[in-house]
């Protein structure tokens, strides 16, 4: 038993931290570090400095152009970039719709879908959620009808991460309405330019405009937008939820924000000494702070399981658990570090706007950021579901 | 990175669990705590002969020569059938204490009859006022002719009932709480002047009352250099802390897997109470703070023999604060799962979840190392 990284991994954490001092622009990790609006030209812009280095999809095999990374090297890769405010690599296209169309698409749409997923040059949004269908997914209504070489569209999607950026959505869509529930389903790839289709935003708690409802009305899709069979979709859908779920921990997210925790707490005074010199307010950052490192090992653990060659499995559900709750406790201690200065709402700010600012970007963006985050413990299967997987799953009940 | 063991380390666990399988039964544990002292000899020999009590010590002092990960194993495997023998006290902490610090004489003397059996240590540290502290001795240890003159009250010392010879902390100058001024001595348990009132702890362990009054020990019993025992205490309570994480990861294990057996048999309402889903989501998180804690005590055995002390008190701060946290949790909520079963004591659940419990307050509490943590917690300069 040896929980160090071989010489060999270190070198590679070396090349990564030697490329990210050199490559990341400033503007960006500043973004990221102070929890400040990012731009759809950072979120591309990023990916494409990586596309250059040949980085942009850690996951990916080879042969699609991805490093061909082992899990470790790609676990090592996640904690660099996030310590050093690296903007997220966002998971749609490169994580989601990829893994689906590399195992189960034709070869037509690999070559039209993957290289232009890799280079950033088409976006893409998850078309999964309803409002009647949320964690009892397969309850989908929306609606795709064959008509000759195209099926018609009708519905509505909703929760849709950043689709007002989108070129492309994929969805999963009823094809059978008769069929029993997770039958008649299937794996549609439509573009979001198809006339039909209406992007409204959903304005979240801390203002923001992160997630969108998306309605089809009579939208025309080719039957060659079709991924595997008709009425295959809900297979693939959780081939989806078993991939991909290393780094479902976020642990190198939660060491960053853990350390601008810290950094905060110091800024900030008690009774004219810093923070985190108060006993109280030190022991609750130093509990969160051991049990990130036990979730660390944890997750190394997994890690080493799946560099073996066994699968993740459900152990991730537990990963995902600890690690937004450890997040959402680092959000919190952060909103209770500034005081009477988390009040003031001014997300202009946070939009690069300072003008009229009243306090420093960390105090403005703690409660945004702290009520943002309430969707950590929501998405990618709330955290009730993945209770429910590992009681299924792992202990047989 | 890699968490698969060599296969020497398997043979160990091997070795151990199926000694716990076959001889650790519920009913068979219950026997051997009549015994004198709570334990038997004959088990004690057996580990002997298997080896075990030599695994921390080096090959020339007739030992196995593991380190952290073969303590680790040991205890998990003990964990798993609450082993009543003094392993922790006269191998795990007194013993490996000696074979660090001890003179040669000490050592010769003392360390082939432990391995074989023959001889049990245990460590006179605590103090009624000392709670988890290392500096908080108060018992004195005062120069006379050529050697020393020991007062002072030793409590709750682990096994100290058994123990042919103690190592004792006592102040060789300074005032209670100062860091240095604290030496170690090794005693013989029946010299003039000591009294050893034992007792059974509620977790089916013994533990005594040691006194001290005028005991005179030669030069030859000082172990390590007068007055910088500290160290060598917060060494050895580290050790104690590491080996009953282990242990609790065992013990949790079982704790765990008899309340999901329990949740699969026993039917309310025309079915198991484990297809409720209140219940199911309990059970889960029993598991996550099981896997937490072994996950925390992965870590603590790679830094236990660390050559930095800060690195070392840290990973076994992390691991028993999350094994005081975690176990807690496990012990109260598997009795809660199994509801008024779980009460009795009768049946086996109970026993796991007592001595799961008070690990918590054996080397250190969850607070205890939170604190010592948070002491030495790394800060950023203000951003």
């Amino acid at each position: 038993m040896d929980i160090n990284f071989t010489p060999e991994e270190e070198a590679f954490r070396q090349e990564v931290r030697d490329f990210l001092r050199e490559k990341l622009p400033a503007h960006m990790s500043d973004k990221v570090l102070n929890h400040k609006h990012l731009s759809k030209d950072d979120l591309v812009g990023w990916q494409k400095i990586l596309y250059d280095k040949g980085w942009a999809a850690p996951g990916w095999p080879k042969k699609y152009g991805g490093p061909g990374w082992t899990p470790v090297q790609k676990h090592i890769f996640d904690e660099e970039t996030a310590l050093a405010g690296a903007p997220p690599l966002l998971p749609f296209g490169l994580a989601m719709v990829a893994p689906v169309i590399m195992n189960f698409g034709t070869e037509e749409q690999k070559e039209r879908f993957l290289p232009r997923i890799l280079s950033a040059d088409d976006w893409w949004c998850q078309g999964y959620s309803e409002p009647g269908a949320g964690s009892d997914l397969a309850s989908l209504k929306t609606r795709a009808e064959r008509q000759g070489e195209n099926y018609i569209v009708n519905g509505q999607k909703t929760w849709t991460t950043l689709g007002q950026y989108a070129d492309w959505i994929f969805c999963l869509v009823r094809t059978d309405p008769d069929a029993k529930k997770q039958e008649g389903i299937s794996f549609l790839l439509i573009d979001m330019n198809s006339p039909g289709i209406t992007v409204r935003p959903i304005i979240t708690l801390d203002g923001g405009h992160e997630v969108n409802e998306v309605f089809f009305d009579n939208v025309q899709v080719p039957v060659d937008n079709l991924v595997g069979e008709e009425n295959k979709g809900w297979t693939y859908a959780k081939f989806l939820l078993g991939h991909e779920r290393s780094g479902i921990a976020g642990v190198g997210r939660g060491k960053m924000e853990l350390q601008r925790l810290k950094q905060i707490a110091a800024a900030e005074r008690k009774n004219g000494k810093p923070l985190i010199d108060d006993p109280l307010f030190r022991s609750r950052v130093a509990q969160i702070e051991m049990e990130l490192e036990a979730l660390e090992m944890t997750d190394l653990r997994v890690i080493a399981a799946v560099q073996q060659g066994q699968s993740p499995g459900p152990e991730a559900s537990m990963l995902k658990i600890k690690g937004t709750e450890i997040r959402q406790e680092i959000y919190h201690l952060v909103r209770q570090a500034v005081g009477p200065r988390a009040l003031p709402f001014q997300p202009q700010a946070l939009h690069g706007d300072t003008d009229d600012a009243v306090a420093p970007d960390y105090a403005l963006s703690a409660a945004p950021t702290y009520f943002n985050n309430r969707k950590l413990t929501i998405f990618g299967g709330s955290n009730e579901i993945q209770k429910n997987i590992i009681a299924k799953m792992i202990l047989g009940l | 990175m890699d968490f698969s063991l060599t296969d020497e380390q398997r043979m160990l666990q091997d070795t151990v669990e199926r000694l716990v399988q076959d001889q650790y039964g519920f009913e068979q544990r219950r026997g051997y705590m009549q015994a004198e002292g709570g334990f038997t000899r004959e088990m004690w020999n057996q580990f002997a002969e298997l080896g075990l009590l030599g695994v921390p010590f080096a090959e020339e002092l007739g030992g196995f020569g593991g380190g952290p990960v073969e303590t680790m194993l040991v205890m998990e495997a003990f964990g798993k059938g609450l082993v009543l023998e003094p392993y922790v006290a006269s191998v795990v902490t007194t013993g490996q204490l000696i074979a660090d610090a001890g003179s040669d004489a000490q050592k010769s003397a003392v360390l082939e009859p432990l391995v074989s059996g023959e001889l049990i240590l245990a460590f006179a540290h605590g103090e009624p006022d000392n709670r988890y502290s290392n500096t908080q001795v108060a018992t004195r240890a005062e120069r006379s002719g050529s050697g020393y003159t020991l007062h002072g009250h030793k409590t709750v010392v682990l096994h100290g009932d058994s123990a042919d010879r103690l190592v004792v902390s006592a102040r060789t100058s300074g005032d209670t709480g100062d860091a240095s001024g604290v030496s170690l001595f090794l005693v013989d348990a029946g010299a003039p002047g000591v009294s050893v009132q034992g007792y059974a702890t509620i977790d089916g362990l013994h533990a005594a009352e040691v006194r001290l009054d005028g005991v005179q020990v030669g030069e030859d019993a000082l172990v390590g250099a007068e007055g910088g025992a500290v160290p060598l205490i917060e060494l050895t309570q580290d050790r104690g802390a590491f080996a009953v994480c282990a242990e609790a990861v065992g013990a949790m294990s079982v704790a765990c897997d008899l309340t999901l057996d329990y949740l699969k048999q026993r039917k309310q309402f025309g079915v198991p109470i484990g297809s409720f889903q209140s219940v199911q989501h309990r059970m889960v998180e029993m598991r996550m703070e099981l896997e937490q804690s072994r996950s925390a005590t992965y870590k603590a055995a790679a830094k236990l023999d660390s050559d930095d002390p800060a690195a070392r008190r840290r990973a076994v701060s992390i691991a028993k604060y999350q094994v005081g946290k975690g176990g807690r949790f496990v012990s109260e909520q598997s009795i809660q799962l199994h509801g008024g079963i779980g009460m009795t004591e009768e049946y086996n659940l109970s026993h796991f979840a007592k001595r799961i419990a008070m690990i918590d307050n054996q080397f250190g509490d969850a607070d205890a190392h939170m604190d010592r943590f948070s002491e030495q917690m790394e800060v950023p300069a203000a951003g």
